[in-house]
């Protein structure tokens, strides 16, 4: 018999499609992966102890840089923490532009992912095609906030910025335009058997495990667990739109490809309603105090992110810096699978399995 | 006119004769492969709603290749310490030179060809497969993981996918009766074998992709996976051949399409002849080029064990069964 | 104080009053709507009425200020103003009459809205009942004021009366709309209800208190018709944000301590104390409460002994079920660590909260990874920069900072162990 040897292979960090700086240490056995260990804590920045130094609204420029690619979710999971803390309520229009910030940003993460995912199995079209659309809506965002990724948009209490003359009817405009256009991504890579090939199957996890991982967002319901934080328990202003939650019950990769595109059509139909909605006028910022002072005491909020449920855990002792800051990060919990996942896969597999996962290393990290 | 050559004297004029000629189409190649690295670049890149290169000598970027060869011309040789020194400088030369020496059997044009083997369609399937020596050399000589794992799945494509080639080949040696290329293309003066064959055609297209390597077939420099697969340790020069061997194959690959498929340089419609046939054979080779620039950009990557399964137990079944068919057929039609 | 009898008397007098005179409106609006649409449009129309009706009269006290500045600034009469405010009134209300009606007709063609019409409708009710309390009582300012500039200093004591009067009439009218919507309402939750009246009580509540501290600091004199409008405008102001206020739910009255309502998540909270004294026994748990700032989440601290088997009751037990852990993490509180796990049931689509407080200078305590396998790397993290140990985990190391850092950064007397980095 001829002696083989297990190979330690490392992925990362420096890697092409790891998406961050990210280190799996694999142990292969041929093309077989027999176990995998990830490394993190390559782009731990220390946010949760700076900001027991800052203000609140010092904060919310930290939070833009830790999902960075859905930033509008982050600045609002802080404001929402903290004005469920002082019980302050959003004007009207505050929360409308909110909202549609938020859907902006998701369908903008959503496609990120998308070209993100199909460049890494070696189609290099769709990530163009999606970043043009990407480009359409980082314009809207950079027209309300002034950036084009970190937008340090939201306050405590309501928004910084009101939209510009005319910016509502561009939102309007786009919905439709990006329909179409996610027409075209179905019927170029969907029905694709070489895709297909690649995803079905791979993967896979049951309901149970999603629990017991503490799962969220994207890699819950492609389960069949049909739980999504706008619905359950809406935040802000969720609870007026109708909108759907795309559920698919196999758990694989393609499952969750599927969720995730369908979620891109649920925003877009909330941003719709939001649009029809939108108050003709209103304040943006409600009446807080200047430099603001949380209460004594502890509040965890969470909110449906287009990775998963993030939280925000503030302890405050009534200073204007917050004693203890922690956000829940969704890409944290979500990696810890990705170990038993990989058992027994193929490399080839690993690159589709990594990608269908869907993290962001500034927010595993922190 | 390179046959009268053959079968004159020996002798200093007529070496120099061929050696002029040699060099002439190497570096009719060398151009070609220049403008085709070019052209995929811009294609791609207009398919993608992006230009391709549009800085370098003008707006269409001309001179870009240029630029690219001459940047790696002057790069640092850098050789792995560990490398197995021998090998890892004789690779890219193995893996280059078949390249060439297989553009020797085809015909261009009834004029322009050099060599009329009787066994054409053989040495070029033969002499293709000593690519993937060249392949595994490298991957072995690299002292690196990636580029072992990289090798050793070039390897096992390259070989699985021979099988097909050649097997959708020979549904045409049957109906032509001959091996030899320049037959081949006589015989589809009236029909083209696209037409013919359709089957085949399709068949040694896949299989024509994954030889040369290509979008949905790379996985052995599959960069989003393993890095860049067996040519990773590779830099400047050395690397250069590596791609100049793939782009020469892609040469060779689109011009063995049409020639026995297309029909070679025969107009598409005989009132048409009047345009040379060196036109035609271009335009055609044409086609076959940009349709494996639209594979590209369109086709995610098949996984590895998804390659092996569709080569042996898809097409190969397939172009067996289809030579059995044309057997059968042309039985039949030889009764009547 | 025989002051606060009168006051008494007159507030129940006007209260009376102001609750037939509503009352009889609200049905004389339902009747006129009731035979043109269904039931739930109703609801809608009654709203949009009200929010019509508040409006104008917000619209007409707008109006009468403006009208009583110019008075007062060329006359200073209190003749005119009367006048101007009785015509401003009877104008008012035709107005409001006018516009029910237009209202109603709109609410006759429109489609029947959603559920978050309600909810919208529900918010312009309650600043609607700010929007027509406010106006109530600056118009009972108004008139008091020039009464009480006719009749002299000692009249600020009857002003005061008056106000105070004026005041529980407006509470009263709100709260009597408030009852009237109710009544016209017909799903929505009685919920709602309640929390609409429990507005209405704490916002005239505060107006009361707010007038009357205004009227206590009101000298006699020229000086208080602007005062008067000062006050009154801030009362507005003080409405419109406690409706605010309390619209954001939680029912937690600000203005009076002894209204505080109890949290609608007692009874979970109740519930799980009860369910694990029968099984596990009584002094497993240190604490237990509701967490008001928090979106009134139970939270149960567990004495560190008892952490685990809590944890695991909270997951197996059949009556609670969560099975679905959603944060772990540590903090320094100087005097002790603690470690706050937030828990959530799919089943009963209810959150806990548990904490357990450690010993500072050595955190240990039991891990949950064999019960949730999402525990494992918050805890690695909580293990990597605060150093709390637990016990049984699988793989605990230091995810974050690597295996080489000196120190746990998030505890609070951290130094860096190389300052110059």
């Amino acid at each position: 018999m001829l002696r083989t040897e297990e190979m330690l292979l490392n992925v990362g960090p420096q890697h092409p499609s790891t998406h961050g700086v990210f280190r799996l240490v694999l142990k292969i056995d041929g093309e077989t992966i027999v176990e995998a260990k990830p490394v993190i804590g390559y782009l731990h920045r220390g946010t949760e102890k700076l900001a027991e130094d800052l203000q609140y609204t010092q904060i919310i420029p930290y939070t833009d840089r830790m999902d960075y690619v859905s930033a509008m979710t982050n600045n609002y999971v802080i404001c929402h923490a903290v004005e469920t803390m002082m019980d302050i309520q959003v004007p009207e229009r505050a929360e409308y532009l909110r909202v549609i910030a938020m859907e902006l940003g998701r369908v903008a993460s959503h496609l990120v992912w998308f070209g993100t995912f199909l460049l890494d199995l070696g189609a290099t079209s769709p990530l163009l095609y999606a970043f043009r659309e990407r480009e359409s809506i980082i314009n809207l965002l950079n027209e309300l906030s002034g950036a084009r990724l970190t937008f340090n948009y939201m306050r405590v209490g309501g928004v910084k910025w009101d939209a510009p003359e005319g910016w509502v009817d561009k939102v309007r405009e786009f919905v439709p335009y990006m329909r179409e256009q996610l027409k075209g991504y179905h019927s170029l890579v969907t029905g694709n058997e070489i895709f297909t090939n690649r995803v079905i199957g791979v993967g896979t996890y049951t309901k149970e495990d999603a629990l017991n991982y503490s799962l969220s967002g994207a890699n819950l319901r492609c389960t069949g667990v049909k739980w999504d934080l706008r619905k359950d328990e809406p935040y802000s202003i969720y609870d007026r739109f109708d909108f759907d939650v795309p559920v698919r019950e196999t758990g694989d990769a393609w499952a969750r490809y599927h969720v995730r595109l369908d979620e891109i059509e649920e925003s877009l139909k909330i941003l719709e309603q939001a649009c029809e909605q939108f108050p003709a006028e209103g304040a943006i910022l409600a009446k807080v105090p200047k430099i603001i002072k949380a209460p004594k005491g502890e509040a965890f909020v969470r909110i449906e992110s287009p990775r998963g449920e993030i939280g925000c855990y503030i302890a405050s002792d009534g200073k204007k810096e917050p004693y203890r800051l922690k956000f829940r990060r969704p890409s944290f919990y979500n990696l810890q699978i990705l170990p038993k996942l990989l058992e027994g896969e193929t490399i080839s597999n690993l690159i589709s399995i990594l990608g269908a996962v869907d993290i962001i290393l500034g927010e595993v990290d922190g | 006119m390179v046959e009268e050559l053959l079968h004159s004297q020996a002798g200093i004029l007529n070496f120099g004769i061929f050696f002029l000629l040699a060099v002439v189409l190497l570096f009719v190649i060398l151009g070609f492969v220049t403008y085709a690295i070019l052209a995929e670049r811009k294609v791609m890149g207009f398919m993608q709603l992006r230009q391709g290169p549009n800085q370098v000598g003008g707006r269409w970027g001309l001179l870009q290749t240029v630029a690219d060869v001459l940047k790696l011309l002057l790069k640092e040789d850098t050789i792995p310490k560990l490398a197995d020194k021998p090998l890892f400088i004789i690779a890219p030369v193995i893996a280059f030179a078949p390249s060439f020496i297989v553009m020797a059997a085809i015909p261009f044009t009834d004029k322009f060809q050099f060599a009329d083997l009787g066994v054409g369609l053989l040495y070029y399937v033969a002499i293709s497969g000593l690519t993937t020596i060249g392949m595994l050399t490298g991957g072995w000589a690299s002292n690196n993981k990636y580029a072992l794992l990289g090798g050793m799945r070039a390897a096992a494509q390259m070989i699985s996918y021979e099988i097909p080639l050649v097997m959708s080949v020979i549904g045409i040696v049957l109906l032509t009766g001959s091996l030899n290329l320049n037959d081949i293309v006589a015989a589809q003066e009236n029909v083209w074998y696209i037409v013919l064959q359709p089957v085949a055609f399709i068949i040694f297209l896949i299989a024509s992709v994954a030889e040369l390597n290509r979008v949905p077939f790379d996985l052995p420099e599959a960069e989003n996976e393993l890095v860049a697969g067996f040519h990773v340790e590779y830099s400047g020069f050395r690397w250069a051949m590596f791609m100049l061997a793939e782009y020469v194959y892609i040469f060779a690959m689109a011009s063995l399409t049409t020639v026995l498929f297309l029909g070679g340089w025969h107009p598409l419609f005989s009132f048409l002849g009047f345009i040379p046939g060196a036109v035609w054979f271009a335009l055609k080779f044409m086609c076959v080029f940009f349709l494996l620039l639209w594979f590209r950009s369109t086709f995610p990557r098949i996984r590895a064990d998804k390659l092996m399964e569709f080569a042996w137990k898809i097409l190969l079944p397939i172009a067996l069964a289809n030579i059995f068919l044309t057997a059968i057929i042309k039985e039949i039609l030889n009764l009547f | 104080m025989s002051g606060e009898k009168d006051l008494d008397q007159l507030k129940k007098e006007a209260a009376a009053k102001a609750k037939a005179a509503a009352l009889a409106k609200m049905k004389a609006k339902e009747q006129g709507e009731a035979q043109e649409e269904s039931q739930s449009e109703d609801l809608d129309i009654a709203k949009q009425k009200a929010a019509a009706a508040a409006k104008a009269k917000a619209a007409a006290l707008a109006k009468m200020k403006a009208k009583e500045q110019a008075d007062a600034q060329e006359e200073g009469v209190p003749e005119d103003l009367d006048a101007a405010k009785q015509k401003a009134a009877a104008a008012a209300k035709a107005k409001a009459a006018a516009l029910a009606k237009m209202k109603a007709k709109e609410q006759a063609d429109a489609k029947e809205e959603g559920v978050p019409e309600d909810l919208d409708a529900a918010k312009q009710k309650a600043a609607a009942a700010a929007k027509a309390k406010a106006a109530a009582l600056a118009k009972m300012k108004a008139k008091e004021q020039a009464d009480a500039k006719e009749e002299g200093a000692p009249e600020d004591l009857d002003a005061a009366k008056q106000k105070a009067a004026a005041a529980a009439k407006a509470k009263a009218a709100a709260a009597a709309k408030a009852k009237a919507a109710a009544l016209a309402k017909q799903a929505g939750g009685a919920g709602d209800d309640e929390k609409a009246k429990a507005i209405a009580a704490a916002k005239a509540k505060a107006a009361a208190a707010a007038k009357a501290k205004a009227a206590a600091n009101a000298g006699g004199g020229a000086g208080d018709d602007a005062k008067a409008k000062a006050i009154a405008a801030a009362k507005a102001k003080a409405a419109a944000a406690a409706a605010a206020k309390a619209k954001a739910g939680g029912g937690s009255a600000k203005a009076d301590p002894v209204e505080e309502k109890p949290s609608p998540n007692q009874p979970y909270l109740d519930k799980y104390m009860k369910v694990i004294e029968e099984h596990l026994g009584k002094d497993l748990i240190e604490d237990s409460y509701i967490n008001r700032l928090s979106k009134d989440v139970p939270t149960i601290i567990a004495k560190p002994e008892s952490y685990f088997k809590m944890a695991e009751f909270l997951k197996y037990n059949e009556q609670l079920g969560f099975d679905y852990l959603s944060e772990l993490h540590g903090s320094d509180f100087e005097t002790h660590m603690e470690v706050y796990v937030h828990l959530y049931s799919f089943k009963n689509s209810q959150s806990v909260a548990l904490k357990v407080k450690l010993d500072r200078d050595e955190p240990v305590i039991d891990s949950l990874e064999p019960l949730w396998a999402g525990a494992n790397w918050p805890e690695c993290e909580a293990y990597d920069l605060l150093g709390i140990k637990f016990t049984n985990h699988p793989n605990l190391h230091r995810i974050m900072l690597g295996e080489d850092w000196v120190g746990h950064p998030l505890r609070k007397d951290y130094e860096p162990y190389d300052v110059e980095v």
